[in-house]
């Protein structure tokens, strides 16, 4: 069975659509961001520990 | 006309890109902003010069063609040179991808090996080829995000299976030393593969050094800006926890997900987070590419529906296999390796052995009923 698919163009605009779904469902449920307590622009100089995740990170590993 | 016609689109182009990243830096702040930045960058890299990491590796064993591997140890080298000292001398602000070698971690970098050939993307290219329209891939970053999230409810278990502490290779032989044993080994590497590589297939093109220059150029601003190096993987595991919590399944009560470090991301904006952040910048870029250069294009290949399933199922294999192995070909092996870390070695050699298996078994389960545009058919892996 065959399937007719649509153009690169539609699926990358339904990709970005996807992901705008996903940001604006995530900022209605998440804690609200206060653009003041934002992070020091970068974290060289910030004098602060790194607390982004990453795939790499072990927390939460027994 | 045709002229008016594309300067205008290319423009509106522009103008998306840049509105996204003003409306982040208004939402969450300069951090969040040049961390798009530097995603869109690796998007437009990427997409731009049809740098990829699976790709390079069939072709590699397929037509014994080395010049992608060689770029990509390129990148890695050049990000070495950097990274090192910058770790050494900032240790409280910056941090590697470092992560334990374990016997689920080896197997499940292997399995990740043989799926990233059948979907022909790994974790960049995933993201880069469905940012750049193709249909393949957006299926497979479903069942990626998926895999990704599901794995996270199982790594406590399966680390428990059997790892070694976490190593790297500061910690055993300073940075200095570890920084030359990496560059080495990278040395290493690459006269492997230019000894196995045909003539006429060892040199990498100016696009692909240009790239390899680029990409570490940016993964070096991602350790800057966000202290630790570039991930594509928790991202993914992190959009599939907040469906999940969005559809009513209580994901902050499991294991994995009620650490403090991750509640805090399950908590938090995904615009808060450095690897969405850097992942919807890499498919912005990518489309981006894709609107600029192509138009409206045709899918590269049509499958038939069975193929479509195993298209989804690994998808879902990738993403649970790269959270269980800590990391695809972006934070386990290129910012592994660039950061020291052992585990970004052992992930190598299992996902390139796991990758010898899925070149040979993609043409049995994945079959195109029709080609619809066989010169587009080399996507970015």
């Amino acid at each position: 069975m065959q399937l007719k698919l649509p153009s690169r163009t539609v699926v990358g605009f339904i990709t970005l659509l996807f992901f705008a779904a996903l940001v604006t469902i995530d900022l209605a449920l998440s804690s609200p961001i206060d653009p003041y307590l934002a992070p020091y622009p970068t974290a060289l100089g910030s004098g602060q520990i790194p607390s982004g995740a990453h795939c790499t990170d072990i927390s939460g590993l027994d | 006309m045709k002229n008016l016609r594309t300067w205008s689109s290319r423009s509106v182009l522009g103008l998306m890109a840049a509105s996204i990243i003003v409306l982040i830096f208004l939402a969450a702040g300069p951090r969040a902003a040049f961390l798009l930045a530097v995603g869109l960058g690796f998007g437009l890299v990427l997409e731009g010069f049809r740098f990829g990491f699976a790709g390079p590796w069939r072709v590699f064993v397929t037509e014994r063609d080395g010049r992608g591997l060689l770029a990509q140890f390129l990148a890695i080298a050049l990000t070495v040179i950097v990274a090192f000292p910058l770790l050494s001398r900032f240790p409280g602000e910056l941090t590697g991808a470092y992560a334990p070698v374990g016997l689920a971690m080896i197997v499940a970098a292997f399995v990740f090996g043989v799926a990233m050939q059948l979907v022909m993307g790994c974790g960049s290219g995933t993201l880069v080829n469905a940012g750049s329209g193709n249909l393949v891939s957006f299926l497979a970053l479903l069942g990626f995000i998926a895999g990704s999230f599901w794995g996270s409810l199982h790594i406590s278990w399966w680390t428990s299976i059997g790892s070694l502490p976490t190593y790297s290779l500061q910690d055993l032989l300073g940075a200095t030393g570890g920084m030359w044993v990496t560059l080495g080994g990278l040395g290493v590497l690459s006269l492997i593969a230019m000894s196995k590589a045909e003539y006429g297939k060892r040199k990498p093109p100016p696009r692909l050094l240009w790239a390899a220059l680029f990409l570490a150029v940016l993964s070096i601003l991602n350790l800057v800006i966000a202290g630790q190096p570039w991930g594509v993987v928790y991202g993914l595991g992190l959009w599939g926890a907040k469906l999940a919590q969005a559809g009513g399944m209580d994901v902050a009560v499991t294991g994995f997900w009620s650490s403090a470090a991750h509640a805090e991301r399950l908590q938090q904006s995904l615009l808060t987070d450095v690897t969405s952040l850097t992942n919807i910048g890499i498919i912005t870029g990518a489309f981006v590419v894709m609107g600029w250069r192509r138009g409206h294009q045709p899918q590269a290949v049509n499958l038939n529906l069975a193929s479509w399933v195993v298209v989804l199922l690994a998808g879902i294999v990738l993403g649970y296999s790269a959270r269980v192995a800590f990391g695809c070909n972006v934070g386990a092996y290129f910012s592994g390796i660039s950061t020291g870390s052992l585990h970004g070695w052992a992930w190598f050699v299992a996902a390139f052995s796991g990758s010898i298996v899925g070149i040979k078994l993609r043409p049995l389960v994945i079959r195109p009923s029709v080609s619809v545009n066989p010169v587009l058919q080399t996507g970015i892996p």
